[in-house]
């Protein structure tokens, strides 16, 4: 039998109000695999990983992680699982510099890389550290955004459409950087609109419509689903 | 040369002196709301009872249970925070969801129920607090005679003032603070029991009102009445200096102060309305306030 998965979501639905966004969403996480979340604007991408964070409150259904279910941990205490959350809006404070946004997240696990090794991954960051935070350019902020949790010790992350509005170079280093990640073992969510990004790094691709899980396609297969996923994502 | 506009020097300065110690309860009391409102989003109008509160603690500490002032001034801004945690945790937690105007109104109701209270309980009358005698006396500084008292109100509420600016703006606990301000849940993601925080800031600046009230109680008498006195002026304060600017608020408060001495020296019957002319003035030229961080 295969071993457990490190994240399994099972029927995750989730509201905004009264509005009801997620209906029931299946999908699992082995470790040490990157998996990422496709699907046209609005399907509910963003929308499962603030479920699995806890920043959406209404939820139901389950989310497996380590054995723990997600949807009743305390939202405080979901990063202390070693989970780290790189939101759309990358969520740099303007009012910290770029040292203290670096160092904001408390190291929860061991492990984490030491503020040296993420400015040898993200060198643009090098030399900014008292910059205000949103002073960095759109794709800085996404590799500060990325660094500081991976100063966390967290070792399954989640990427909110990290080359969204980014310039190509940015996205070749963020690229290079998170294969780096992914070679030393982290497990990755990656929600991404980018095909070519995502088949540059990915194992396997979830499509998501209208809330609900509609397709996983392996990363080989991609090529040879080319069609089927156009019709998925309305280009 | 001892005049100025007809005004003597050492009138001058004493009444500097006086704006200086009102400017210095004006800062203690308008940091507490300013950081309450940059992280709660409460117009804390309950501030001015806690001030109160302050005041009456300090009193009962001595008048019931024969506390010297130190103590006092250190038991009496614990108990006054504390009851600030219990009114968080059981009112305001819930309003933080809803529309601003509800905990306006809650923390309006407060104040006006703790002040009839200690009306009823202890008459409107100013109970007197004496000075402690390792601070009576004073220093005589040639132009003009400083009661050792006053130095101390001005001394110590300049350094409460300044740790509690260096503990936001230098450590890792106010930089989670100053990061809550802006963007509660992402803080929360990041394993910060954001609740918590929100409570124990808000016992905090409640208990820097109530250090306030006990500092202020040999210097003024304690009545249930204090603390609606001075918060007008202390919201006028937060106005000018802009809601949610920490050190504005510091800044404005002491120099706010020192205009109304000033005016109270030169043109005495304007005293009382010289702080709401500036507010007047600023809300014109700068609507969100002198240090608000939008212009
Ligand atoms: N804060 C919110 N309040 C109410 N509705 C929201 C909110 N955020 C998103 N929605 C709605 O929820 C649905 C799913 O949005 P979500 O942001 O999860 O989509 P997405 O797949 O991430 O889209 P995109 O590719 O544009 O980022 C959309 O219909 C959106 O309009
Ligand atoms: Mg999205």
């Amino acid at each position: 039998m295969a071993e457990a998965p490190l994240l399994d979501v099972k029927r995750l639905e989730a509201w905004y109000g009264e509005s009801h966004v997620l209906h029931g969403i299946d999908f699992d996480v082995r470790k040490g695999e990157v998996v990422t979340l496709i699907g046209r604007n609005g399907a509910g991408k963003t929308t499962t990983l603030r479920s699995l964070v806890g920043v959406v409150g209404k939820r139901r259904g389950a989310c497996i992680y380590k054995g723990a279910d997600l949807l009743k941990v305390a939202p405080h205490k979901v990063a202390r699982l070693g989970i780290g959350y790189v939101p759309e809006e990358r969520g740099i404070f303007s009012s910290l510099s770029v040292l203290e946004n670096l160092l904001f997240p408390p190291a929860w696990q061991a492990g984490g890389m030491a503020v040296d090794e993420i400015y040898g991954l993200f060198p643009n960051l090098k030399g900014r550290d008292s910059t205000s935070g949103t002073r960095l350019s759109g794709g800085e902020q996404q590799m500060l955004a990325i660094g500081r949790v991976l100063r966390t010790g967290a070792d399954f992350i989640l990427l909110d459409e990290p080359t969204e509005g980014i310039a190509p170079v940015i996205i070749e280093e963020i690229g290079a950087a998170l294969r780096i990640l992914k070679d030393r073992g982290m497990t990755i969510i990656l929600v991404e609109q980018n095909l070519r990004f995502a088949a540059s790094i990915a194992d396997r691709h979830y499509v998501l419509d209208q809330g609900k899980v509609v397709d996983e396609i392996p990363n080989h297969a991609l090529d040879a689903n080319m069609d089927r996923l156009n019709r998925y994502l309305g280009v | 040369m001892t005049d100025i506009f007809g005004v003597p020097i050492a009138v001058l300065l004493g009444q500097l002196l006086l704006g200086l110690i009102n400017g210095s309860f004006y800062a203690l009391l308008s940091l507490g709301l300013a950081i309450i409102f940059g992280m709660l989003n409460v117009i804390n109008f309950a501030h001015g009872a806690f001030y109160m509160l302050g005041g009456f603690a300090a009193w009962l500490l001595l008048s019931s249970l024969g506390l010297g002032y130190w103590e006092t001034l250190v038991i009496a801004p614990l108990v006054v925070g504390a009851l600030g945690a219990v009114v968080e945790r059981l009112f305001l937690k819930r309003l933080y969801r809803i529309d601003h105007l509800y905990s306006l109104l809650l923390t309006f109701g407060i104040a006006l129920m703790l002040e009839g209270l200690f009306r009823h309980v202890f008459g409107a009358a100013g109970k007197p607090y004496p000075i402690p005698p390792s601070l009576t006396g004073g220093i005589n500084l040639g132009f003009m005679f400083l009661p050792m008292y006053r130095a101390w109100v001005i001394v110590a509420s300049l350094a409460v003032c300044l740790a509690t600016w260096l503990a936001i703006e230098r450590t890792r606990l106010g930089a989670y603070l100053r990061a809550a301000t802006e963007n509660p849940s992402l803080v929360q993601a990041f394993g910060i029991n954001v609740p918590l925080m929100l409570t124990l800031t808000y016992a905090f600046c409640v208990g820097l009102a109530g250090f306030a009230g006990a500092l202020a109680a040999p210097l003024y008498q304690v009545s249930p009445g204090m603390g609606s006195s001075i918060i007008i002026v202390v919201f006028a304060v937060v106005v000018i200096g802009g809601m949610g600017s920490i050190g504005g608020a510091i800044v404005t408060a002491l120099a706010l102060g020192v205009i109304e001495g000033l005016t109270k020296t030169f043109y005495p019957a304007a005293s009382s309305i010289a702080v709401f002319v500036v507010m007047v003035l600023v809300i014109l030229i700068r609507p969100s306030g002198l240090f608000s961080r939008e212009a």
